[in-house]
């Protein structure tokens, strides 16, 4: 796997574990599914945790771990279903602050509005990050400067940026 | 009319060079073509039976004349020398190159122009009445309403990924052109009964396609101010929940159809509750600032009536004719909107040369303060010509072969592009439509039959809106040949209906033959000036019936 963060290319230091056997055998930082979540937290050593959930997992079963757990990973069965970005959405509106990856085979076209949606990170397969290297994440990242939308995570949008135009006269 | 600020401009600017990216990185094999597909069809870019097609967006159907020469010009160097009006207000060139449209997107961004979102899975170009801004049953334009909504879903980073494609419309008007019942969601502008004060009925899940549905109202009233958060309630609801298992079972349509229209407005209630609206939401300045665009234009105080007119009528038939048929009252005192059709006998419904786009640019230029419309009908419309100035627009239509004087009869023909470019067509229907109209090519008869519509497609999926034409016909393949399926008392208005058939399918040459005899059957029992649709509507559906099995039978014979 292949983690891309704003930044750039970064290291993964979370370990994807899917079984109670691999949970109690693994060291270190690990990344659980939804369901492993109660049995990682008991058996807790220091570690950091994270969250694997499905792009349809309910916020307010994710939300008792928002403060326990150091990241929740969103799954992105493919890069078209774009439920993962709603559900990030309702879990930054949740509270959630901790850190938020997109874990599946999204595009890079799509990081910029992952990132909007909150995300922070994608996790990719090998392949989409063979043929789409860093660079070109990060170009896309930053093609498109302005969006209309205000409320996400793209910088001001087009209408705060002409409200600032008028001399920031509040509605 | 609309321009583009400054934001706009690069707004558009960076997503032509984003999509010259995409496909230089689909030329390197970055992208796969299954990632590179959605991408290309984000931008209007489809892969025909014969060439790429491109859809290009024309906002709520509103045109300036110096965007149709623009689009004159294009035609010439990059297609055939002509584009095709669809039925969603928008225009597609059907020969264009993969190489070449980066080109052509940039020339497009020259004159406030794209391609976004005229397909794929996301929040498609918004529609709107053509009578926008003219028609004197508005409660308000509904353009500065759409611009908005055109801006908002423009790269929505999270709506770009929805189960499946969502068409919005909105209507100003009691008289419902817009058809936002079949819609994945209708907007429709109304005063509150007790306040007076502007907001929109919100009607969700019409569609039509392979299970077609009338919407069902889902807020009676929204305070336009609300307008955007309410919008991302209703897109998160269907981004999170419509199915995405089967793609004939995508549309919202399903989702509300499936947990029933009361679970649907909970669900969006619960979220818009959640949702914080004062962020989501447009400043009342910046709706001020689009709406200020579409002020009317600066016309004369003229008399209602005009007494040239009148005089130039009584002289001409033709004129009288053209006028009788394709005016469309205004709602300035002097004025009169022209339809423009797209229909002449033979001709392919929608098709226009670049001879023509030109001819009628200037037109528009002169006669209706350089603004057009084009209809969801595949029609153009001039939205503010003076009545004194009708004799001389008809001559210079007439020399441009563009003064076809048919508009809502039964030759005004809806159809899809079909078997000749669609690769997913199951039958033609452009020849289908020039057969029908060749029937009835007798002006006469055509306004003594009146008002009739016709609407074709070449497959379930129903581009063509077959489902509700007055009379519908829906081609699909039988036995390796072409099967046309016959409905009856489909309505696109605020009398929603979808049509029902009439019997089984039949021949492509048995067609204009079965129209006849559907037509005869009305014009015998018609009852003082009743239109098509209202005979249908009274007398029913059983002697129409009766008469197409006749026709079936003869053709047995
Ligand atoms: S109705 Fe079918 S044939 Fe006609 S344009 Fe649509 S998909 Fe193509």
């Amino acid at each position: 796997m292949t983690l891309i963060t704003w930044n750039g290319q970064a290291q993964s230091q979370f370990l994807a574990v899917e079984t109670a056997e691999a949970l109690a055998a693994a060291e270190g930082p690990v990344i659980v599914p939804l369901a492993l979540a109660r049995a990682a937290l008991d058996g807790r050593r220091n570690a950091p945790l994270g969250l694997l959930v499905a792009n349809d997992a309910s916020p307010d079963d994710i939300a008792p771990f928002f403060d326990k757990v150091e990241l929740i990973a969103i799954a992105f069965p493919s890069f078209s279903d774009g439920r993962g970005l709603s559900l990030a959405r309702k879990l930054r509106r949740a509270g959630f602050t901790g850190r938020l990856r997109a874990s599946g085979p999204v595009i890079a076209d799509q990081f910029a509005d992952c990132l909007a949606c909150g995300f922070d990170e994608v996790d990719l397969p090998e392949g989409v990050a063979a043929r789409q290297p860093m660079e070109q994440w990060l170009k896309a990242r930053s093609t498109v400067t302005s969006h209309y939308q205000t409320g996400y995570a793209h910088g001001a949008s087009i209408l705060e940026q002409r409200r600032a135009g008028r001399g920031g006269a509040s509605s | 009319m609309y321009r583009y600020d400054e934001f706009d401009a690069r707004f558009v600017r960076e997503r032509v060079a984003e999509f010259a990216g995409q496909v230089a990185r689909r030329l390197d094999g970055s992208l796969t073509e299954d990632e590179f597909k959605p991408l290309r069809l984000k931008n209007g870019l489809y892969l025909q039976l014969h060439a790429y097609m491109l859809r290009i967006a024309v906002p709520y159907g509103t045109l300036s004349s110096r965007q149709l020469r623009q689009l004159a010009h294009i035609a010439e160097t990059y297609d055939k020398g002509y584009g095709h009006f669809t039925t969603r207000q928008n225009l597609q060139f059907n020969w264009p190159k993969l190489k070449d449209v980066p080109e052509i997107l940039g020339l497009l961004a020259d004159v406030e122009m794209h391609c976004i979102q005229t397909s794929g899975n996301c929040i498609r170009n918004v529609t709107a009445d053509q009578f926008a801004g003219v028609a004197a049953d508005e409660v308000e334009d509904p353009r500065p309403t759409a611009e908005l909504i055109r801006q908002w879903s423009s790269l929505h980073p999270e709506f770009g990924w929805l189960p499946r494609k969502f068409k919005v419309a909105v209507t100003g008007a009691e008289h419902d052109r817009a058809a936002i019942k079949v819609h994945d969601l209708g907007l429709k502008l109304k005063r509150h009964p007790d306040t007076g004060e502007i907001g929109y009925e919100v009607v969700v899940g019409g569609g039509l396609g392979r299970t077609p549905m009338i919407g069902k109202v889902i807020r009676d009233f929204l305070p336009r101010a609300e307008l955007l958060a309410y919008l991302e309630a209703v897109m998160r609801v269907y981004n999170s929940e419509g199915r995405r298992d089967n793609k004939f079972k995508a549309r919202v349509k399903i989702l509300v159809h499936e947990i029933g229209a009361e679970e649907f407005v909970r669900r969006v209630e619960e979220e818009y509750a959640k949702l914080d609206g004062p962020t989501v939401n447009a400043p009342v300045e910046e709706v001020e600032r689009i709406a200020a665009y579409f002020a009317p234009p600066a016309y004369e105080a003229l008399p209602s009536v005009s007494i040239l007119l009148d005089q130039a009528r009584a002289a001409a038939p033709a004129l009288d004719a053209f006028v009788r048929q394709n005016a469309f009252p205004h709602r300035q005192p002097g004025y009169v909107a022209l339809t423009v059709s797209l229909k002449p006998v033979g001709g392919v419904p929608g098709d226009m040369t670049a001879d023509e786009m030109r001819a009628f640019a200037d037109i528009a230029e002169r006669y209706s303060f350089d603004e057009l419309r084009v209809t969801h009908a595949q029609n153009l419309v001039l939205p503010h010509v003076r009545q004194d100035e009708v004799p001389e627009v008809f001559a210079a239509l007439k020399a441009a072969g563009l003064a076809t004087a048919n508009a809502g009869l039964v030759t005004d023909i809806i159809a899809c592009p079909g078997l000749d470019y669609c690769a997913l067509a199951t039958a033609r229907s452009i020849p289908i439509a020039q057969e029908i109209a060749r029937e009835f090519s007798d002006e006469a008869e055509q306004r003594d039959i009146g008002p009739l519509q016709i609407k074709i497609s070449g497959c379930i999926n129903a581009c063509g809106h077959h489902h509700v034409g007055h009379i519908g016909i829906l081609g699909l393949e039988k036995n390796g040949r072409e099967n046309y399926q016959i409905t009856l008392g489909g309505d696109a208005t605020e009398n929603a209906a979808l049509g029902e058939r009439l019997g089984p399918g039949i021949d492509a040459e048995a067609v204009p033959g079965a129209i006849r005899a559907i037509v005869s059957t009305y014009l015998e029992r018609r009852q003082h000036g009743e239109a098509f649709i209202e005979t249908v509507r009274r007398a029913g559906l059983d002697p129409f019936k009766t008469a197409f099995a006749e026709v079936i039978r003869e053709a047995a014979e």
